[in-house]
């Protein structure tokens, strides 16, 4: 068997796919979904309210960035997001750390934390904004209570995962309890950790929407909203999709972090 | 003669649900520095519990165990520790592994490490990581980085038994030759009969329940040894037959080369 045949073996198996540049295999799906939707909107009886066809869905794209207003909508949507997002996900992984590293911590602090975890995050928001009003704070409040979970649950169970037969070595070794969670703890809870703050970032998205749309008066939740009293159907298809963008760059960042730090893990890559 | 190692009187019980476990059981024994002793016994019999506690890794034992002079109430950077499994940081470089905590940025770490590869062998895997090494190779990362600390004793928990019978017996060489150079007392647990008299100047039986010595057999041969030898042959029969008067065969007789 030569190099040869395996290659055209390979070519065989992929078939058209081959001429397509790799990087783009995952957008001839969406492609698609975008022509058909296209078709359908053109020729059936459907309104524009119910379905915009994707033509004006771009035009209205291209006349929110020309005139600014989009722009500055992300701008304080990702701001917004990002405030709530690093508050929680900060808290998470301290506290995540002290349970994590302490008995006493744990035993006194885990149930209450497990108990808020059952409560579903919306069902709080008449509270949040009964308290904290719909201000700023009140939603990065809230965002920042969704982050904060699947942080601190990831970074709880990866510090419980740590192998103890390493524990041991570096008891061998003295290391330092500085030493011991720079170089022994974090490190090796680092793949949860990093799927908690990918989980979280998924979430202080989703919470930012929520949050958004029961009221205020900038942003792309609130475009949406705006635009859905209005019927400008098209402006809302807008705001999904630079929800979708925006949370696509958001976990591919997180997914280039992994690549970097954890590039040492053996496990299967398909 | 100085004794450096000096165990008296040591017993250890695990405290389980189905009743206390004695695993060691009046255990006496005086090691000299510079000595190469091996330990040998079926599983259970203690061999793991004894090397922990004189690596102070278990600190829960009545009896005296004295190191230097003084008991081991802790670990210490005078014990170093070879385990079964290399047990090496998954994330850390080879070069890395080896330094631990120790820094690749002081030029006196720096100098040694490099030289501990080339001892072991591994001169161009400084930058690899674990996963991509062969067990033979990360155990031999696990020898290096045990002795860039230069401990006084060297305790091993059957470091080969996992490999196979080229590999032990290159690594057998090569810790013979780390002894002869740099005269660390070695403290060797096997459950093999042959890497037992071909590394030891004494062998340690032991027997389980409870743990305890049931002889030690001195291995007067010179260095390097010959297994072919009818005076190696000899010895390892004497060694075996001290096991074949207990009745469970449980020692692996047969992985010499
Ligand atoms: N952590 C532990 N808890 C309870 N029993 C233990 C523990 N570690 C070892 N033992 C018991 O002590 C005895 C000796 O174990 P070990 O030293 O590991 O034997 P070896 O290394 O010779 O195979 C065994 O009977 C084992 O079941
Ligand atoms: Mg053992």
């Amino acid at each position: 068997m030569s190099e040869q045949v395996l290659v055209k073996k390979q070519h065989e198996r992929d078939g058209w796919l081959s001429r397509i540049p790799k990087p783009l295999h995952g957008w001839i799906l969406p492609l698609i979904i975008v022509v058909i939707w296209e078709l359908v909107s053109d020729i059936g009886n459907i309104s524009a309210t119910m379905l915009p066809s994707p033509i004006s869905v771009v035009a209205q794209f291209a006349r929110l960035t020309m005139n600014g207003e989009l722009f500055e909508y992300i701008g304080i949507s990702v701001y917004r997001a990002a405030q709530g997002f690093l508050l929680g996900s900060i808290a998470g992984l301290l506290i995540g750390l002290s349970t994590g590293l302490g008995k006493l911590v744990e035993r006194t602090l885990d149930t209450s934390l497990q108990l808020i975890r059952t409560i579903p995050l919306l069902s709080l928001i008449p509270l949040f904004i009964l308290w904290f009003g719909i201000g700023e704070f009140s939603k990065v409040l809230m965002i920042a209570l969704g982050a904060f979970f699947p942080v601190y649950l990831n970074t709880f169970l990866g510090i419980r995962s740590v192998d103890l037969k390493l524990f041991e070595v570096s008891r061998i070794f003295q290391y330092t309890r500085w030493q011991l969670l720079c170089k022994m703890i974090i490190p090796a809870a680092l793949p949860n950790i990093l799927l908690g703050v990918r989980l979280s970032l998924g979430i202080s998205w989703l919470v930012l929407v929520v949050a958004e749309m029961m009221g205020a008066s900038a942003g792309v939740g609130y475009m949406i909203q705006d635009a859905r009293g209005y019927s400008q159907t098209d402006i809302v298809f807008v705001g999904i999709i630079i929800f979708a963008v925006v949370g696509k760059f958001s976990d591919s960042g997180v997914r280039y972090l992994e690549k970097k730090w954890l590039h040492w893990r053996d496990t299967y890559k398909g | 003669m100085t004794e450096m190692l000096k165990i008296d009187k040591l017993n250890k019980t695990f405290a389980a649900p189905t009743g206390d476990v004695i695993a060691l059981n009046n255990i006496q024994l005086q090691v000299k520095k510079g000595e190469f002793i091996t330990i040998i016994g079926p599983s259970g019999c203690g061999k793991s519990t004894l090397l922990k506690i004189v690596a102070g890794l278990d600190t829960d034992y009545t009896g005296a165990v004295v190191l230097n002079g003084k008991p081991v109430d802790g670990p210490s950077i005078e014990k170093g520790f070879i385990f079964q499994e290399p047990r090496l940081f998954p994330w850390l470089t080879v070069e890395k592994n080896i330094a631990a905590n120790l820094s690749l940025k002081d030029p006196t770490t720096r100098t040694r490490v490099t030289e501990l590869i080339e001892l072991v062998r591994l001169t161009g895997f400084e930058k690899s990581y674990p996963r991509e090494l062969s067990g033979g190779m990360a155990q031999r990362v696990a020898i290096a980085r045990a002795l860039l600390r230069n401990p006084d004793v060297l305790l091993l928990d059957e470091p080969f038994g996992a490999l196979d019978a080229f590999t032990r017996a290159h690594l057998q060489e090569v810790l013979l030759d780390i002894w002869q150079t740099n005269r660390t007392t070695m403290l060797f647990v096997t459950h093999d009969l042959d890497e037992a008299v071909f590394l030891g100047q004494r062998v340690i039986i032991m027997n389980p329940r409870p743990g305890h010595i049931r002889s030690v057999q001195p291995i007067d041969l010179p260095f390097p040894r010959k297994r072919s030898s009818s005076s190696f042959q000899e010895l390892r029969h004497k060694v075996l037959s001290e096991f074949e008067k207990v009745e469970e065969p449980t020692i692996d007789v047969g992985a010499g080369i």
